[in-house]
């Protein structure tokens, strides 16, 4: 068995070496650079479609999925092999989207194989951009008091409501949300998780400036849409609760498995700078740099350990709320302590460390508040009573 | 790299060990000890001792176990679970460690549990071997060591000294000598440690030293001593780490069975919240705790840094859990009856020796361009 993985690793990193565009090599992550695909996306230049179309070909968007949807059919060893091979490479991640990420993991678990059939292969081809219409103006940490309603016609469901901090919704061809389909049941049984295509007639976005100046996130309103039943809803009708509470923990597993970016590519010293210069005369801001690179590295380790534990198949379950918490409140100390530590430096837009920071304040709300968090560790890990 | 969840030796490891402390040495045990101004139980000891825990770190040859860091780490946390007190952390682990590297002859007595060993370097309230002023002054072929020594853990049990002594300038003019503990010169006087434990002060007063007594070389104390230090340091996060694990145990029990308003304390969120913060900053402290191990097992040379990572930081999540710990038991968390406060004060015996929080962070800092 090893051997024959440690064949599989000869084999990954020669085609890499093989297929990989010279000019995407060592390319940071930013959001200049990643390739989210869709009907709409412009590709940044032909080695970025390249390099979409031959990953595409050998299963490597999606490696985990079943060839017959254009995935890799991959076994775990096998997939973290070839994240392995693609870091040591230089590789970017050839497409990234909702699509991947919680749409496909919600059909393979819930769907049905014509769902199946239709919609992920678009995902792993990069073909169709997915959004999640989630949170509502009235739904926030209380996801399932979901008010959009979608209400039974015959031959289609009318829906009517307004979705909240839909990323990308404006670019985005499709969308899975939660509607509520039984108004009558309890507020976390009438819900359903429904498709819907953004071009129908009646979807309308509007981006949402944050106080970070970008406008990741939109507003999407739905007034009188019309969405053909065929195909419509994943899982049970009215059971689209258990739905979304399987992809929440899901995502949370993922950020302990693959990083999910709760870690800054540079090192606290790099984003400081030369700390005689900035904080030499401040020993607070040197004493906080200090704390936060011990808690740092060993939260580094946290998250390779749970991978470890992921890995073993023993599953991290509720505690990955803990990565979750700890991951986002770090960042944000993080980014408190390099806005310190840069001074009046750091107030200029342009210097780009402003931006960073203000928008790390909604890493501990976006996905399940930090608070939400704390209640799931204290409910469902140190099973707490509830009175 | 190992990875950093227990290996199924490991497991079988602990398990071994939390079944055996849980009868022999549970905090019952460590309470009796103090009520009788005993710093640890010989007989536990050398049950210890048959069952390999002493030489832990000590290779076949001498009679050792030679399970290595990790496995070391497993015993000291099962250990500090229990408050468990005992001879472990300065004869299996520290002096293990530095005599192993100096190719010593006493292993076997150390890993047979026969000889016991206390490491003298601090000379002043904070750790810092770099600043030893404790003179090695040379006299004919060998030296004469006068002195004082403070926070010796096990000194006044011991029967062999590793001692810390400047024979020459600056960081090369350090030696560390080993040296049975009865030598004339030498007076131990054992300190009221708040933790019940053996910790002592010794003054040497031209006390003769010969060249068979120095481990390494002469004014390569800082060198011979940090495989030592290293292991010392990475256990006693380990400990810390078990200690935690111990007293927040004890304090999510209380919180489930303790009423007030005519509810569960724990059902309150105040608390809840408290609780799951803890539960996050555990998580953390073990992932350095069991890295610090790994990395000693098979890169000692370039283990400072997670030796350091896991001792910071299992000194401030040992505090975290001791002060919550008799907060949220209230007034009972104050009493001597109560078992809360024996965690708080061997957190803070542990978090002292060896290096503090910003001993270790300083090094951290440094190491990462800081």
């Amino acid at each position: 068995m090893p051997d024959k993985l440690e064949d599989f690793r000869t084999e990954i990193a020669e085609w890499i070496a093989a297929n990989l565009p010279e000019e995407l090599r060592g390319q940071p992550r930013n959001e200049d650079t990643i390739c989210w695909g869709g009907r709409k996306w412009q590709f940044r230049s032909q080695a970025q479609k390249d390099w979409l179309e031959r990953c595409h070909a050998r299963g490597l968007t999606c490696p985990r999925w079943p060839v017959e949807y254009g995935g890799g059919g991959m076994s775990r060893d096998e997939e973290k092999i070839l994240r392995d091979e693609m870091n040591r490479a230089g590789a970017p991640s050839p497409l990234e989207s909702f699509g991947i990420w919680m749409l496909g993991p919600a059909l393979l678990k819930f769907g049905t194989d014509a769902q199946k059939a239709e919609h992920l292969p678009e995902i792993t081809a990069g073909r169709i951009r997915w959004c999640q219409g989630y949170s509502e103006p009235g739904a926030g940490s209380d996801l399932a008091n979901v008010q959009t309603r979608a209400e039974d016609m015959g031959d289609h469901w009318l829906v009517n409501g307004q979705k909240i901090w839909t990323s990308y919704a404006d670019k985005a061809d499709k969308i899975f949300a939660l509607v509520r389909t039984d108004r009558e049941a309890p507020k976390h049984l009438g819900i359903s998780f429904m498709l819907i295509d953004m071009e129908t007639p009646g979807v309308t976005t509007r981006p949402i400036r944050l106080i970070s100046g970008a406008s990741p996130f939109c507003e999407t309103f739905f007034d009188n849409v019309k969405v053909p039943k065929e195909g419509a809803i994943v899982g049970e009708m009215n059971r689209g609760w258990d739905v979304a509470k399987y992809l929440l923990t899901h995502e949370r597993e993922m950020i302990g498995g693959g990083g999910g970016g709760l870690i800054a590519g540079t090192t606290l010293s790099e984003a400081i700078g030369d700390m005689d210069m900035v904080a030499g005369a401040d020993p607070v801001i040197r004493a906080q740099a200090m704390e936060l690179e011990v808690d740092t590295l060993a939260f580094g380790l946290t998250m390779e350990r749970y991978k470890d534990i992921a890995e073993s198949g023993a599953g991290v379950g509720h505690a990955s709320a803990m990565l979750k918490y700890y991951g986002t409140e770090l960042n944000k100390r993080r980014q408190e302590i390099v806005m310190s530590a840069r001074g009046s430096d750091a107030l200029d837009w342009s210097e780009g460390l402003a931006a960073p920071w203000l928008r790390s304040k909604a890493n501990s709300i976006e996905g399940g508040t930090s608070e939400v968090m704390l209640d799931i560790i204290s409910k469902r890990v140190l099973e707490l009573p509830s009175k | 790299m190992e990875r950093l969840v227990d290996t199924e030796d490991e497991v079988m490891l602990r398990d071994a060990a939390r079944g055996f402390l849980d009868e022999n040495a549970p905090v019952s045990a460590f309470r009796a000890n103090r009520d009788a101004g005993r710093a640890f139980d010989p007989g536990l000891w050398r049950e210890m001792a048959q069952m390999g825990w002493a030489g832990v770190l000590i290779g076949e040859e001498h009679g050792g176990a030679d399970m290595g860091h990790r496995a070391a780490g497993i015993l000291a946390e099962e250990m500090g679970r229990t408050l468990a007190a005992s001879p472990f952390l300065s004869s299996a682990v520290i002096a293990a460690s530095a005599l192993r590297a100096a190719g010593s002859e006493r292993l076997s007595q150390i890993a047979e549990g026969a000889a016991l060993y206390a490491l003298a370097v601090d000379e002043g309230p904070k750790h810092a071997p770099d600043l030893t002023a404790m003179e090695a002054r040379p006299e004919g072929n060998g030296f004469r060591l006068s002195g004082r020594k403070v926070f010796v853990a096990d000194g006044a049990s011991a029967d062999r000294v590793l001692v810390l002594a400047r024979s020459g300038e600056g960081d090369e003019g350090l030696t560390l000598f080993d040296i049975e503990a009865d030598r004339a010169g030498l007076a131990r006087g054992a300190a009221d440690s708040i933790d019940a434990r053996d910790f002592a002060t010794l003054e040497f007063e031209d006390v003769e030293a010969t060249g068979d007594d120095v481990v390494g070389e002469v004014g390569g104390g800082l060198a011979a001593l940090a495989p030592g230090l290293r292991a010392g340091q990475a256990a006693l996060a380990a400990e810390l780490s078990g200690l935690t694990a111990g007293i927040s145990a004890i304090t999510l029990g209380y919180l489930k069975e303790r009423t007030q308003f005519d509810r569960a304390i724990g059902s309150f969120q105040a608390l809840q919240h408290r609780a799951a913060h803890l539960f996050a900053e555990i998580e953390v402290t073990t992932s350095a705790v069991a890295h610090a191990g790994r990395v000693l097992d098979q890169a000692p040379e370039d283990a400072q840094l997670a030796v350091s990572v896991a001792k910071a930081r299992a000194t401030q999540t040992a505090k975290l859990a001791v002060m919550e710990g008799v907060q949220m038991h209230g007034g009972i968390g104050m009493t001597d009856d109560y078992d809360a406060g024996f965690f708080m004060k061997r957190a803070r015996v542990g978090a002292e020796w060896l290096g503090d929080y910003g001993h270790h962070a300083a090094i951290v800092a440094a190491m990462r361009g800081l």
